[in-house]
């Protein structure tokens, strides 16, 4: 009890049980909906967030493990009016077909680039390794990334 | 004709069964245009292309248009969004129902300016006559304007005239999925919104003996918990409450289990009694079959949909009357066949669709709908949102059958096929709710006062289910294609993205290779011996050419390269694929070519994205995917369990489109699948004379045949 964490900037003072998934947490109490369940065991990356620079699977880490700390979601990066450069990328290259998958792997994506702006393919697809597509819509999604490095380079 | 004033003519697409135009098409006075498809979007771009033929037909520009999302009160019954056919059907009906309100429009505006039509143009709603006056659709327009039968006399516009269709207007859901924006049935949340979880048996048919609910009902945060039969459910505040209210459940319940599973080999198909039946013939006393004779046998086991979200729901139940946003493919059906197993009249349940992820096929969309309305009526007045979990996802949705063909041919003197013997075995895949009699909702069949189970059938011929594809497209004298239905599948199967047509079309473009070999010729250039159709043979001479295919060319014992090539349902999409595979520890698949032709292509990039999708999925069925079990459970509960395609091991797929406008449109998402697992199988034979007749082609398998 009376843990706070932050997110996207803003306290939240966490009301659920210690050992509850972040993932609910965001989803259900702070309203981050872009922040999404696939299987809830670490597998999928749909529930995919930023903390202290490092993609982290939401639903894999309970919200007592993340007392105090700083927690980046979709929702905090860009908006459909000011999207953030891997988002814009991904309307650009119209890069999902469901696109349930995408807002986990643009947080995985975030995270490589900002640590490694120079990514080539093979990063690329390595820091995508735990995100699933279902839909097969890998070979867009990888040159929305691409295009996202270029522009965050300039 | 005597009865011809009785008989309503048959009007275009889905025109026919939802005649009246209202339906449809609103032309609103704020200048905007609302179109009600009964189709849904289920990550196929479809309401994209359905908004261009609109906008295309109407003259207005696409920002104008608004799609209303299909429910049971007020959209057209369209039945189900399957079988790559929403073009064919919600399509077509759009086109005509749109020139015919243009042309409501134009009467209107030809009155008032007092000229006659031929004097009228039309750019974005405003009509201008010649003469110099002009009204807009939005000041003519009421509520009269589209209350009237559709007769489809108007003709749509020819296709050199398209300024949209053929376009590829980027899509309007995109910037909100990937910014966040609440987007799918998982993402609703209501004021009082509650969580509900069902605790399943350990197996199929299982019956409940006993279990504590009073230990539940007290944990923190629980609302409900649900026994109906060997039904068992839980209602509570917080989802992670009725997560743990659910694994509570689960420890407490006890089960008698009935499940008898096949052995782990589709082959079991072959000793269970079949409704066999000969669904193509052809005789032809002038050829002689005197060349070589060859047999084989292919296989493909029992494949999941496994779509990324696992299935959802979310009902509330006030005073005995249900409303549920569901993903169910097909609204009406699945209302047809809930409200029988709540007990209510059909007018008791409206449906709404929601999106979710891609489901490629029937998989536990319209289960979960049935569970949330359960669980609903056990907290009355409150929104209750169920979501199945991961591994209640791989263990009971409805599966794809596995699959059996064996087949025989013969070589003429020519070296051509002279003659064909083609059988397949399976089971049903179709079991979608509203194929009655009995109910198809699993729930339904675990309550105290059960439901019948609907039996699984197939869709007739000609698109088939089981037999979808299984007649050649290729011109044999001599042939005979049998099917072998076998029924009560002891795993739940029903719809998979092309049905049967990825195992007929594999074991097809598998033998021909094998027999082009026996013949001595280039597998392509033996396909096209073998093909009068110009469209069938214009997408492979075009892959062809983009592989730099070179006949007769050999791989070098680590590469090769296949081809694959089917017309869906043969009436549907060209498909042709060549795979260039690379021998290592496992089949690694580095690079993909498609050819492909679905007629009139409506919304351009969105036919291609749905290809290449189609495509890397396919990629993923070959090499990996299996349903698990053994003799009494399904057995997959994770994505270890069931492992798809990773970023790291994806191919590159080079697509290339032949449009051809003056065509009618056909559907996409299906053509791909057979063609692929052939292309991928001779490619491997063409690299290192390794034949793998079994899908997937795992590690297991591979080393086995090298060995
Ligand atoms: S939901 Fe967290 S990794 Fe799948
Ligand atoms: S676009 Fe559907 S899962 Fe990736």
């Amino acid at each position: 009890m009376g843990i706070s964490i932050t997110i996207n900037g803003r306290p939240h003072a966490v009301t659920a049980s210690d050992e509850t998934p972040l993932l609910y947490v965001l989803r259900n109490d702070a309203g981050c909906k872009g922040v999404r369940y696939g299987c809830g065991a670490g597998q999928c990356g749909t529930c995919m967030v930023i903390i202290d620079g490092k993609p982290v699977q939401s639903c894999d880490v309970p919200v007592s493990a993340v007392a105090g700390k700083s927690i980046t979601t979709i929702e905090g990066i860009g908006s459909a009016d000011h999207p953030h450069p891997l988002q814009r990328a991904f309307v650009e290259e119209q890069a999902a077909q469901c696109g349930y998958c995408a807002t986990g792997i643009i947080m995985s994506a975030k995270a490589l680039l900002d640590a490694n702006p120079n990514a080539n393919d093979a990063d690329i697809r390595g820091a995508l390794s735990k995100n699933l597509c279902r839909c097969g819509t890998h070979q867009r999604i990888l040159r929305a990334v691409k295009r996202a490095a270029i522009e965050m380079r300039k | 004709m005597a009865n011809a004033t009785t008989t309503p003519r048959r009007l275009p697409g889905s025109l026919d069964t939802n005649r009246s135009l209202a339906t449809w098409l609103s032309i609103n006075r704020d200048g905007t245009v609302d179109m009600r498809p009964g189709k849904i979007e289920i990550g196929q771009g479809i309401l994209s292309a359905l908004t261009q033929i609109v906008a295309e037909e109407l003259d207005v520009n696409l920002e104008r248009i608004r799609v209303v999302t299909a429910d049971t009160a007020q959209s057209p019954n369209e039945g189900t969004t399957s079988g790559s056919r929403s073009i064919e059907e919600s399509g077509m009906a759009f086109r005509y129902a749109a020139a015919e309100a243009r042309e409501l429009l134009l009467a209107r505006a030809g009155a008032k300016l007092g000229v006659s039509l031929e004097q009228l143009s039309v750019s974005d709603g405003t009509i201008t006559s010649r003469g110099g006056g002009s009204v807009t659709y939005w000041d003519i327009t009421d509520e009269s304007l589209l209350q009237r039968e559709a007769t489809a006399e108007t003709a749509p516009k020819s296709h050199t005239l398209h300024k949209i269709v053929g376009g590829s207007a980027p899509r309007a859901d995109i910037p909100r999925k990937v910014t966040g924006v609440p987007s799918y049935v998982q993402d609703m949340d209501l004021p009082g919104l509650l969580h509900g979880r069902v605790s399943r048996p350990p197996s199929a048919g299982a019956q409940l003996l006993n279990v504590d609910l009073d230990e539940v009902r007290a944990m923190p945060g629980v609302v409900a918990v649900l026994r109906d039969g060997s039904y068992l459910g839980v209602v509570a505040e917080r989802e992670e409450q009725a997560i743990r209210a659910q694994r509570r459940l689960a420890r407490s319940a006890k089960w008698r289990t009935v499940a008898q599973l096949p052995e782990f080999d589709p082959r079991y198909l072959l000793k269970l009694p079949a409704k066999t039946e000969v669904i193509s013939e052809k005789k032809d006393a002038n050829t002689t079959a005197s060349g070589a004779t060859l047999e084989a046998e292919y296989s493909r086991h029992f494949l999941a949909h496994a779509a990324l979200a696992p299935s959802c729901a979310v009902a509330v139940c006030n005073g005995g009357k249900f409303t549920v946003w569901s993903h169910s493919q097909g609204i009406y059906l699945l209302r047809d066949e809930m409200a029988p197993a709540l007990g209510v009249a059909l007018e008791d349940v409206v449906i709404h669709h929601m999106e979710s992820a891609g489901c490629y096929g029937h998989n536990g969309a319209d289960d979960v709908a049935l569970d949330a309305a359960l669980l609903a009526r056990a907290a009355p007045g409150r929104p209750v949102r169920v979501q199945w979990m991961r591994d209640e996802e791989f263990m009971w949705e409805p599966v794809s059958s596995a699959m059996v063909v064996k087949t025989r041919a013969t070589l003429g003197k020519d070296g051509n096929i002279a003659s064909w013997h083609f059988d397949v075995w399976s089971h049903g895949h179709s079991s979608r709710p509203g194929r009655g009699p009995g109910s198809n909702l699993m729930s339904s069949w675990y309550l105290e006062k059960p439901m019948q189970r609907a039996q699984t059938g197939n869709p007739p011929l000609p698109g088939g289910g089981s037999h979808r594809n299984a007649i050649p497209i290729y011109d044999y004298p001599n042939q005979r294609v049998t099917n072998h239905l076998i029924a009560n599948p002891p795993i739940r199967t029903s719809s998979l993205r092309g049905l049967g047509s990825q195992t007929n079309v594999f074991a097809i473009e598998s033998f021909m290779d094998e027999l082009a070999l026996a013949a001595n010729v280039d597998p392509i250039e033996f396909r096209l011996r073998h093909l009068k159709d110009a469209r069938a043979r214009a997408v492979i001479e075009k892959v062809a050419a983009m592989a730099g295919w070179k006949a007769n060319q050999k791989g070098d014992g680590v590469r090769g390269r296949g081809i694959g090539f089917a017309r869906y349902k043969n009436a549907a999409a060209y498909v042709a694929i060549i795979a260039e595979v690379e021998l290592a520890e496992d089949v690694r698949v580095p690079k993909l070519w498609c050819a492909f032709d679905v007629g009139q292509a409506i919304h351009t990039d969105g036919v291609i994205n749905q290809m290449e999708g189609g495509i890397i999925q396919a990629v993923s069925f070959t090499l990996k995917e299996a349903v698990k079990y053994d003799r009494e459970h399904i057995t997959q509960k994770s994505w270890d369990d069931y492992p798809i395609l990773s970023f790291t091991e994806v191919p590159e797929v080079e697509v290339a489109l032949i449009n051809r406008p003056e065509l009618p449109p056909v559907g996409a998402g299906e053509g791909t699948q057979g063609p692929v697992s052939a292309a991928i199988g001779n490619a491997l034979f063409n690299a290192a004379n390794v034949r793998l007749r079994d899908i997937p082609f795992t590690r297991d398998r591979l080393i086995a045949a090298i060995a």
